[in-house]
C-alpha cells in the first residue's frame, strides 16, 4: 500500500509542467536518434548526459529515460518504412514490417508496432512497480559475496545468451574489465596498468568507449554502403489507427507471451535484441498462420516489438535495484545516475524515494507520450530520412566528438573516443559483442571491489561464494548461464540419440 | 577467391589479426599487473591482483578465438578496397579534426570538418554545404554554452570575436 502512495507521489512529480516539457523533449529526440542511422539509444544517451548535469536529477533521469523510450520507438519506423533498422532490436521487425509497408499497409505496420511497443512497455512497469521494492528488501540481505554473485551472474548470461561465439564474448567483456582496471585502484589507491601515461589516471571513461564505440563505429560501418541512401514516404491517419486497434486484441496471446519473454530476457541482461528475435522466432513457431510469417503478416510486427520494448523497459529493474544494468543504455543511465551523486542499489529505495518513483512514473508517462508523439508525427521523423547521408554523417560526427569532449571537458578523451569507434568497427566486423565490453567497463571496478572484499573476509577462500544458500543459488545460476548453450545442445542430442 | 571481381582483404585475416591484438593486450594487462603486484600484501589482494586473471582470461580466450579463426577459412572478404578507402575517407579527416581541436578549438573545426565532408564526399553545392557548415557550429553554441552551460573547447578565432 505504502508502494501506490510512492507511486501517487512520483507522478505528481512527473507531472510538473517542466518535467512533461522534458519528456517530450526527450521523446522528440529519442525518435530521432533512432531514426537515424548511427546514432543510437545508447551513444544519443551519452552525447545528450553532459546536458543534464545541470538539471535536478530525477528531472535529468526523466528526460534521459524518455530518450531511451523515443528511440525504441524511432527503430521501428526506419525499419518498417525503409527496411532499415535503426536499432539492432528493430532488425526482427523488418521481417513483416517492410513487407507490410510495400503491400500498401505502412500505416498498419507502424499502428501495430507502436501500440505493441507501448503494450511491451506498459507491462514491463508494472512489473517493475510490482517486483521492485520487493527486490529492494530482498537486496539489503546482500554482502559483498552476493553482490559479486550477481554481477557474476549478469556477465555469465551474457557468454551464454548472446548468439556470438562464447570465447569472443569472453574476450570482449575481459577487455572491458581491463580497460576499467586501468587507473587509480579503489581499494589500495595505487596506480596501475598506466604505463607512466598522466591521463589514463582516473582510467578510461565508458561514456567515451560508448560514443566511439556505437557511434563512430557505427557510422564507418554505414560508410562501406558508400553514401547512398534512400528515402520513402509514409502517411498515417486516424481512421487507421482505429482499425488496426480495432484488430490488435485479436492477437493477445502472442502480446502477452512477447512480454513474458522481454521481461525475462531484460532482467537477465541479455537485453532487447535478443529477445525480439526469440519473441518472433517463437510467434512463427506458434501463429496460426506462422507459414505467412516474412511475407507481412501482423503478428510479425507485434511479437518483435512488443518484446522489444518489455526487455528494453524491464532491464532498468536491475539497473536500479541491484546497480547492474540490463543493457548498454540502462549502463549508460546508471552512469548518470553515479554522476548526480545517487549509488544505485537497494539503498537507493530507501533513500531516494522521490527519485525512484519519480522515474518510474515517468515510464508510464513517458511511454504514453511517446505512443501519441510517434502516432502524430510519423510523416515528420519519416522526412528526417530524407536528409541525405552525405549530410547527416558529418553532424554525427561532430556531436560525438562535442559529447565525448564534455563528459570530463578534455580534447584527450575525443581522440580516444576514435580510437574506440575504429575498434568498435573492427570488433563488430570480427562479430564480437560490443554490449558485455561496454557492461564491463562500467561494473569492472565495483564486481573488483565485491570480489576482493570477500575474498578479504574467507582470507582468500573461494569457498565464500558458496557459502549460504543465497549467493551459492546465484552462483549457481550463473554456471548455468555460462554453460547454457553447452547445455542445451546436450540436451537435443540426448533427445535425439541417433542423429 | 581470387577470381573474385571485388578484391579485399580476408576475413580469416582481419580474424586472425584482431585475436592477435586482442591477445597482446592481455599480455600488456598481465605485464602491467604483475607490476603493480598481483599476491597478497597486509592489505589483502594487492592492485594487481584481479587484472591479472583478466589478462590472462583474454590471453586465453584469444588463443582459443585465433584456433577458430585460422581453422576454418570460408573464403568470405572481410570487405572490399573501395568499401575499405570509403571507411578510411572518414577515418582520416575525422583524426585531423579531432587532432586540431585542442589548437583551433572545436567550432572552426566542425566548420571545416563540415564542409569538407559534404562537399568532397557528399557533393553538395557550396551554398548548401557553408550553410549546414556554419549552422550546425553556431547552434552547437547557442544549445550548449549559452542554454545548458557547457563549456566547449574554442581557439584563437573565438577569442577573436570575444566568445
Amino acid at each position: 500500500m505504502e508502494e501506490l502512495a510512492n507511486l501517487f507521489h512520483g507522478f505528481a512529480v512527473a507531472l510538473q509542467p517542466y518535467n512533461i516539457m522534458l519528456m517530450i523533449i526527450g521523446i522528440t529526440l529519442g525518435v530521432i536518434i533512432g531514426v537515424l542511422p548511427g546514432l543510437g539509444g545508447a551513444n544519443g544517451v551519452a552525447i545528450l548526459l553532459p546536458l543534464t548535469f545541470s538539471m535536478p536529477p530525477t528531472s535529468a533521469i526523466i528526460m534521459l529515460s524518455c530518450i531511451y523510450w523515443g528511440a525504441l520507438f524511432g527503430g521501428a519506423i526506419t525499419s518498417i518504412l525503409f527496411n532499415i533498422p535503426g536499432e539492432p532490436w528493430s532488425v526482427a521487425t523488418t521481417f513483416d514490417g517492410y513487407p507490410m509497408a510495400q503491400q500498401g499497409k505502412p500505416g498498419e505496420a507502424l499502428t501495430a508496432a507502436f501500440t505493441s511497443s507501448f503494450v511491451g512497455a506498459l507491462f514491463a512497469v508494472i512489473m517493475i512497480t510490482l517486483v521492485a521494492p520487493l527486490v529492494a528488501g530482498f537486496a539489503l540481505r546482500f554482502g559483498p559475496a552476493e553482490k559479486f554473485a550477481v554481477y557474476f551472474l549478469a556477465f555469465c548470461s551474457f557468454v551464454g545468451l548472446s548468439k556470438e561465439p562464447p570465447f569472443k564474448t569472453i574476450a570482449a567483456m575481459m577487455m572491458g574489465f581491463a580497460l576499467a582496471a586501468v587507473g587509480l585502484d579503489s581499494i589500495t589507491g595505487q596506480l596501475r596498468l598506466t604505463f607512466g601515461v598522466t591521463e589514463l589516471l582516473n582510467g578510461f571513461d565508458f561514456l567515451i568507449a560508448v560514443i566511439g564505440l556505437f557511434g563512430i563505429g557505427e557510422i564507418l560501418l554505414t560508410m562501406e554502403e558508400g553514401l547512398a541512401f534512400r528515402g520513402g514516404n509514409a502517411k498515417i491517419n486516424l481512421r487507421v489507427v482505429l482499425h488496426t486497434w480495432r484488430e490488435l486484441p485479436t492477437y493477445w496471446m502472442t502480446s502477452l507471451r512477447s512480454c513474458l519473454i522481454g521481461c525475462w530476457m531484460g532482467v537477465t541482461p541479455a537485453g532487447a535484441t535478443p529477445a525480439s528475435f526469440m519473441s518472433y522466432g517463437i510467434a512463427k513457431r506458434l501463429a496460426r498462420r506462422g507459414n505467412n510469417f516474412g511475407k507481412g503478416e501482423i503478428e510479425g510486427v507485434i511479437a518483435p516489438e512488443t518484446a522489444a520494448h518489455a526487455a528494453g523497459t524491464s532491464a532498468l529493474l536491475p539497473m536500479l535495484s541491484l546497480g547492474v544494468p540490463g543493457s548498454p543504455t540502462a549502463a549508460v543511465l546508471l552512469g548518470g545516475l553515479l554522476i548526480w551523486g545517487l549509488q544505485p542499489g537497494p539503498m537507493l529505495f530507501v533513500e531516494q524515494k522521490e527519485f525512484v518513483w519519480g522515474l518510474i512514473a515517468s515510464m508510464y508517462l513517458g511511454n504514453l507520450a511517446g505512443l501519441i508523439v510517434v502516432l502524430t508525427c510519423v510523416p515528420v521523423f519519416a522526412a528526417i530520412l530524407r536528409v541525405p547521408f552525405g549530410i547527416i554523417a558529418p553532424l554525427i560526427l561532430v556531436l560525438c566528438a562535442i559529447g565525448a569532449y564534455s563528459v570530463h571537458n578534455s580534447t584527450f578523451d575525443v581522440m580516444l573516443m576514435l580510437v574506440f569507434g575504429v575498434l568498435g568497427y573492427l570488433l563488430k566486423k570480427c562479430n564480437y559483442p560490443l554490449a558485455p565490453l561496454v557492461l564491463a567497463i562500467v561494473l569492472g571496478d565495483k564486481a573488483e571491489e565485491a570480489f576482493r572484499q570477500s575474498l578479504l573476509g574467507s582470507q582468500g577462500s573461494l569457498g565464500v561464494f558458496f557459502s549460504n544458500g543465497l549467493v551459492s543459488t546465484i552462483m549457481a545460476l550463473g554456471l548455468v548461464a555460462l554453460f547454457w548453450s553447452a547445455i542445451q545442445e546436450g540436451y537435443s542430442r540426448l533427445r535425439t540419440p541417433m542423429a | 577467391m581470387s577470381e573474385r571481381s571485388e578484391r579485399g582483404p580476408a576475413h580469416k585475416t582481419l580474424e586472425i589479426g584482431m585475436a592477435l591484438l586482442i591477445g597482446v593486450f592481455g599480455l600488456v594487462v598481465i605485464f602491467g599487473s604483475l607490476k603493480a603486484g598481483i599476491n597478497w600484501g597486509a592489505e589483502g589482494p594487492r592492485a594487481g591482483f584481479f587484472p591479472f586473471y583478466i589478462g590472462a582470461a583474454i590471453v586465453v580466450a584469444s588463443a582459443i578465438n585465433l584456433w577458430h579463426a585460422q581453422r576454418g577459412d570460408d573464403g568470405r572478404l572481410f570487405a572490399e578496397w573501395g568499401q575499405l578507402r570509403q571507411v578510411m575517407s572518414v577515418v582520416v579527416p575525422t583524426a585531423i579534426y579531432v587532432g586540431s581541436m585542442p589548437f583551433i578549438g572545436l567550432y572552426v573545426g566542425s566548420m571545416v570538418f563540415i564542409a569538407w565532408f559534404m562537399r568532397w564526399l557528399g557533393g553538395y553545392r557550396w551554398l548548401t554545404t557553408i550553410a549546414v557548415s556554419v549552422g550546425m557550429p553556431v547552434l552547437t553554441y547557442l544549445v550548449f554554452e549559452r542554454w545548458f552551460l557547457v563549456p566547449l573547447p574554442k581557439g584563437p578565432f573565438e577569442e577573436w570575436l570575444g566568445l
